[in-house]
């Protein structure tokens, strides 16, 4: 290690150091080390790069006919459809959590934090396994939903709105938890002291102060649930029209036919882009 | 720098070292396995007798459906051979394919339908021409004591009974496919799955009443399913066509893998994991 840092420094001194060469080429922004911005923009390159081989690939000839069958319209449409439900489940349910997380103190918190983020890192199949055990028709709490209210969510859209909350419902938790943070609790303080309930505060003084924390977390696990595919195709599995999602879709189409398996990520790719750009200049953009 | 670059030639000597040791000491085993085995099974000698001086790794690309079966092959060739070694990666025949094109140092390739193998085949990838090593036939995959009485594949289109089968792009789903068309039946799934694993796994969760897999997986299964025969089967067999690549790093011990397979003692570990003969 020092071996390696004294030949670094040698070659430094060999070619004149890291200073001098900085001074040498002015076109480049001030104060961009070399050493970083070479990686930086390897690192830009490789992660752009599989979307432009995406591009030059495409059969753009071909592709307004593989674009106009009922199965890629009908997989669009549940994708949009099942992602911005799983995206109201997951606000419903987890700017609660998040409340809870920020501005509560309880014993194990760190840990219940910690399991929040569990479906972040949790290989999405996993997940879909998981749910199966737990909700599945025969699963843990599962076989009651089945025979006292006669619903069961494996094969049925619902249980993709399911498994999409499920890995995306973190990402909007850490976001709005992240927010409450930072948000002074002060203000609602003051509107505990002026007589307003911890919910009113909370509804009326928290909800509108960390509204564009909530906005960024939705976009993020929107995103997720739009690209969901191995615990959807686990624990939904895969019925055109009804849980046949455009990942799902784009899977199975790459079996037997790449060319479409490419039109349909293109269409993926549009409508993630569209929405992120679309989304992040109007309502995430940071609060000043 | 120049001590560090003692101190690790000395290190890499002595994992050599151990490493020779290991390797002596496996071969030692490996050859009176072989002694045993060759007093017992006399067949084994017709492998091994063809090419004395086998040696090296043997590098399969082979239909997950055949992993338990060549598994136990590979096992037995290099009983048979000592000094080599049998290394398999199992997976879709698509993916596989798409990987041999694709440049995989692979020997031998064993597709689970002659259309996955043609896909090599079409990219002059094969040195020989694919032969047909087993037969796969399809079952019924029912809920153990089968409760809801499937008798036939027309029972499966009765309403009420949650049915899965293979997605149509998979050899096990197009298989469905064509028995359902022979028998001018009409089956609406719960779910056409990816691949025929993910299907029988909805059926052993108990997810679903009942899935068309095939007879090799429902025995595999052991008793978390009970398989049920159907006739229409007869008309949608899968042939599983096996070749030895034009690129293969090892052709001499891959052709000797390939006669294994095909020879009446590979035969017998395939039947009994559940394919039919060619």
């Amino acid at each position: 290690m020092t071996e390696l840092d004294a030949s670094d420094a040698a070659a430094d001194t060999l070619t004149g150091g890291p200073r001098r060469r900085r001074v040498r080429t002015g076109g480049r922004p001030a104060g961009v080390p070399l050493p970083l911005l070479l990686p930086a923009l390897v690192g830009l390159a490789f992660l752009l790069l599989p979307l432009l081989a995406l591009l030059v690939r495409a059969p753009w000839r071909d592709l307004p006919n593989q674009l106009t069958s009922t199965e890629v319209w009908q997989a669009l449409q549940l994708s949009l459809v099942c992602a911005t439900a799983a995206t109201g489940v997951s606000l419903v349910l987890g700017v609660p959590l998040a409340w809870l997380l920020a501005r509560t103190d309880f014993p194990g918190r760190g840990f219940v934090r910690a399991l929040v983020t569990l479906p972040l890192v949790l290989p999405p199949v996993v997940g879909g396994v998981a749910l199966l055990l737990a909700l599945g028709r025969n699963g843990v709490v599962g076989q009651w939903l089945d025979s006292w209210f006669g619903i069961t969510l494996p094969f049925t859209t619902a249980g993709v709105v399911v498994a999409e909350a499920f890995v995306a419902m973190p990402f909007l938790v850490i976001s709005v938890e992240g927010t409450l943070r930072a948000a002074d609790p002060r203000y609602e303080e003051a509107a505990a002291t002026l007589g307003a309930s911890r919910f009113t505060a909370f509804r009326r003084v928290t909800l509108p102060l960390i509204a564009p924390g909530i906005a960024a977390g939705a976009v993020l696990a929107w995103a997720r649930a739009l690209g969901e595919f191995g615990a959807t195709i686990t624990f939904a599995g895969n019925f055109p029209g009804r849980t046949q999602t455009m990942p799902l879709a784009v899977y199975l189409a790459l079996q037997n036919d790449p060319a479409a398996a490419i039109a349909l990520s293109l269409v993926l790719l549009a409508v993630s882009i569209a929405v992120l750009a679309g989304l992040r200049d109007r309502w995430t953009a940071a609060p000043s | 720098m120049t001590r560090s670059t003692r101190r690790t030639r000395t290190r890499t000597l002595r994992v050599a070292g151990v490493g020779a040791a290991a390797l002596l000491a496996l071969s030692a085993c490996s050859s009176s396995d072989s002694d045993s085995s060759s007093h017992s099974s006399p067949k084994s000698d017709t492998s091994a007798s063809s090419s004395p001086k086998l040696s090296g790794t043997v590098t399969v690309f082979a239909a997950a459906s055949l992993k338990e079966s060549f598994t136990t092959l590979g096992k037995e060739f290099e009983k048979a051979n000592p000094g080599t070694k049998v290394t398999f990666n199992f997976g879709g025949s698509d993916t596989l394919a798409a990987s041999i094109t694709g440049g995989a140092p692979a020997d031998v390739f064993a597709a689970a339908s002659p259309k996955t193998m043609a896909i090599v085949t079409d990219k002059k990838d094969a040195a020989t021409t694919p032969a047909t090593f087993v037969r796969n036939q399809l079952e019924i995959a029912t809920l153990p004591g089968n409760p809801d009485k499937v008798a036939s594949l027309k029972d499966l289109t009765k309403s009420g009974l949650k049915v899965v089968l293979c997605d149509k792009t998979v050899p096990c789903g197009a298989a469905a496919q064509k028995a359902l068309d022979a028998s001018k039946l009409k089956l609406t799934p719960a779910s056409y799955e990816q691949d025929v694993k993910s299907a029988l796994t909805k059926v052993e969760l108990k997810e679903a009443d009942a899935a068309v897999v095939y007879k090799t997986d429902v025995k595999a299964a052991g008793d978390k399913v009970e398989g049920v025969e159907f006739p229409e089967s007869a008309k949608a067999i899968n042939d599983y066509p096996i070749a030895l690549l034009k690129d293969a790093p090892n052709a001499e011990a891959a052709k000797a893998f390939i006669a294994l397979v095909q020879s009446a003692e590979g035969q017998k570990v395939l039947t009994a994991a559940g394919f039919l003969q060619p």
